[in-house]
């Protein structure tokens, strides 16, 4: 595969581009809701209406709004003015037909002008809702694996990891640790071999970011896998994906056949001496399989429970080598970075964290799915702006960030910029990006006890403090919720709950009492209010 | 060999690099309370017991596989960690159901012992009262999964020493515990070779001979060292 065989693939991918577009969301929100029949009637109609030759239906990733699915969108060369129809049925093909040839129609249409919409970054999603996932060629056209051919033909591993580490890059996996530092700490390290891991075992409640991202543009995390393998010097890498995520499953599988047939993984990729396979491993369906040395021990085929660190995996990771574990988002963001430099990436977000984030907005809220902004964007906008607030006239109370290790944030405190160190200092953290919104007749006690529930079963039980600690954490929660408890019961609550933070064994377990700290320390007089 | 000066608990102290805290600690004559750590088998950290503080680190580390460092300054006992150990203890005890007087190990126990070391008088936490089993298939031990800490030092020395893996973990959280095989019982287990040395690492008497009654389950911990110098140092002696 040389530079020109792209740039052919791509011209060929332009010179085949029918004058309509349809896109029919086939992400799993609206598969779930019946888009895979609108799609395949859209195919059927388009036939029946012999415009074969005029009008492309193709299924592609995620459109974003996701509580107005199956979404069907409409691009014709003739109308700059794109189409967004919600809510398509099966039988309501033939109306999408109609509204293309310019008839009158009642299908429900979506503003593509509102703030939802218009706020919204795509960088990490830039190619999700516009290309067919199951296509590498459908990547390719999109500047695929161009960011690859630079690295590899252009660039030496330092110049790469020098370029992520000028971009500014930070993980986006939850806690922020600058990705630069991480891969030039692992190109460094020495090893006979390396291994490159993506964590995608996202299991947050109610976060979806990372599956849309491997739902919708698959290729994207290969390149970006590439790359850093590339950077740090591996030849072996692995995405851990989580079981739970089958369409996901497949479209990487389909991802990665497609990119080896090419020569886009495997050996001599590009006619460089560098060669990089990937493999995919399906976790069975643990939350502590995300924290990194639980990752690899299930990677490993032992059971999947986390060790000490140090040492930490950059020194001594998979079997015992160098490894690189970061998040799908993370390397979603690589290739845009490579293609377009790092002062471009630097200069979008805050001072200390640049680039775009990838919500996934749910609860109660208008406009439900995901949007990506820039770093520095206030909850208010998010919330209020972009999700169109509560529905039904609800004010909203706070707003959920980083599953079960973030916090609630309440409303007063809308006017934050979200990054990653404003967000620690409300006591909350960025997490890999969940955002539940709750209105005021959301109890907080028992939001504490959902969050301190779910980390209750999915303490892995090795170490005693998350063990019996979350157990017990759960029980005093659930007390004061019944109305049984008594002050001494909230003291013993909040002792708890600072030992367990502190004398945890893994990131589960020490941050397993943030949803109870941050709503005590917002929303204190509900507790208070149910204690005899 | 280098060899590193660190302080612990204000006392200057040295130790060979690749020395662990606790064995720093442990040869200058500092105690460390430890549950899941067990000569001669590698360490897990699981039981945050030995976790100390260490200047200049805001996290608590455990010191059983923690390495010592240049200058390091440690405290092994403030207050802070001292409450934070008796938690850990009374969470045991509320965990499963650990009543001495009718204990097998009763007077060579080692959780029994932290219990009096730590000054704990009652459980201030609520009991959990889980339902677990009691297994005494096999001809010569038992195992009451009531008095289990999950330590998995019978897991660690079963394999490690033994070589045989009949134990290990099932079930995750609160429902963990100790399987022999696939979770068959111990005694129509294919890789047990009853050589007991389970039950000489259990800590509690969670694992015991049969036959013996309450107070009589002396744990012979020797065995294990014996086999782990023997092996790794060729030191024959016991």
């Amino acid at each position: 595969m040389e530079l020109n065989e792209l740039l052919e693939i791509t011209r060929i991918e332009h010179d085949q581009t029918k004058p309509v577009q349809v896109r029919c969301c086939t992400a799993a929100g609206c598969l779930s809701s019946g888009s895979q029949a609108v799609k395949d009637n859209l195919d059927a109609a388009v036939k029946a209406a012999g415009l074969e030759d005029k009008i492309h239906v193709s299924g592609v990733g995620c459109m974003r709004l996701c509580c107005q699915g199956p979404l069907v969108q409409v691009d014709q060369e003739s109308n700059k003015e794109s189409k967004l129809f919600e809510q398509v049925k099966p039988e309501d093909s033939v109306k999408v037909i109609d509204a293309i040839e310019g008839k009158e129609t009642n299908l429900k249409q979506q503003d593509l002008h509102q703030p939802f919409f218009t706020r919204q970054l795509p960088i990490v999603l830039e190619n999700s809702g516009k290309i067919d996932p199951e296509r590498i060629q459908s990547y390719i056209a999109e500047n695929g694996y161009q960011g690859l051919y630079q690295v590899l033909r252009e660039m030496k591993p330092s110049e790469v990891v020098e370029t992520i580490t000028k971009s500014g890059l930070r993980g986006r996996g939850g806690a922020g640790y600058p990705t630069g530092l991480k891969w030039a700490t692992v190109a460094k390290s020495k090893g006979d071999k390396k291994y490159v891991i993506c964590n995608a075992d996202e299991g947050d409640p109610g976060a979806f970011m990372d599956r849309s991202v491997l739902e919708s543009d698959p290729h994207r995390l290969l390149e970006g896998m590439a790359i850093a393998a590339y950077a740090i010097g591996a030849s072996q890498g692995y995405i851990y994906v989580r079981a739970e995520y089958p369409i996901a499953i497949k479209r990487l599988e389909t991802a990665i056949r497609q990119a080896q047939r090419l020569g886009l993984l495997g050996s001599q990729i590009f006619d460089s001496p560098f060669d990089f396979k990937i493999e995919i491993r399906i976790g069975a369906g643990a939350y502590v399989c995300g924290e990194e040395t639980a990752l690899m021990a299930s990677i490993e085929g032992k059971r999947g429970v986390p060790h000490p660190r140090p040492p930490y995996p950059a020194e001594s990771g998979l079997w015992g080598y160098p490894t690189l574990i970061n998040n799908v988002e993370t390397f979603a963001n690589i290739a845009p970075i490579i293609r377009k430099g790092a002062d471009w990436f630097a200069g979008i977000g805050t001072e200390k964290s640049k680039g775009t984030k990838v919500f996934a907005l749910a609860g109660k809220i208008r406009n439900t799915g995901l949007i990506e902004v820039p770093m520095g964007t206030t909850l208010e906008e998010i919330v209020q702006e972009m999700g169109g607030g509560v529905p039904d006239g609800g004010i909203a109370k706070a707003v959920q960030t980083g599953g079960p290790s973030g916090g609630c944030i309440p409303a007063s405190a809308f006017a934050t910029p979200v990054d990653y160190e404003s967000l620690t200092a409300l006591g909350s953290m960025m997490g890999s990006g969940g955002m539940i919104v709750m209105d005021q007749t959301t109890n907080m006690v028992d939001v504490a006890r959902f969050f301190m529930e779910f980390c209750m079963d999915e303490s892995c039980g090795k170490c005693i403090p998350c063990r019996v600690g979350t157990v017990q954490l759960h029980d005093l929660l659930t007390k004061i919720s019944d109305g049984k408890a008594a002050q001494a019961d909230l003291e013993l609550l909040e002792e708890l709950c600072d030992m367990v933070k502190h004398t945890s064994l893994c990131g589960l377990g020490q941050s397993a009492p943030n949803p109870v700290f941050s709503t005590l320390k917002y929303f204190r007089d509900e507790y208070l209010a149910l204690i005899r | 060999m280098t060899v590193k000066t660190l302080t612990i608990n204000g006392q200057m102290i040295s130790a060979r690099e690749d020395e662990t805290l606790l064995e720093a600690a442990q040869e200058a004559g500092v105690h460390i309370p430890t549950l899941c750590h067990l000569e001669g088998v590698g360490d897990v950290g699981a039981c945050r017991l030995c976790l100390v503080e260490i200047a200049g680190i805001n996290k608590l580390l455990p010191a059983c596989v923690t390495k010592v460092a240049e200058g390091m300054e440690v405290n092994t006992n403030s207050d802070r960690l001292q409450k934070y150990r008796r938690t850990i203890i009374e969470m045991l005890f509320a965990e499963g159901n650990h009543i001495c007087s009718v204990c097998v190990a009763n007077g060579n126990c080692e959780l029994q012992d932290l219990a009096i070391e730590m000054g704990m008088d009652h459980v201030s936490l609520e009991y959990q009262n889980p339902k677990r089993s009691v297994d005494t298939s096999h001809d010569r031990f038992a195992i009451d999964h009531n008095r289990c800490i999950l330590c998995t030092r019978c897991v660690r020395v079963c394999d490690e020493i033994e070589g045989a893996h009949t134990w290990d973990m099932a079930g995750r959280g609160s429902k963990s515990h100790v399987i022999t095989d696939l979770s068959q019982p111990w005694g129509t287990s294919q890789t047990c070779t009853s050589c007991g040395k389970c039950v000489n690492a259990c800590p509690t008497g969670a694992l015991f001979n049969k036959g013996a009654s309450v107070g009589e389950m002396v744990h012979d911990r020797g065995k294990i060292n014996f086999l782990f110098n023997a092996r790794t140092k060729k030191e024959w002696n016991f």
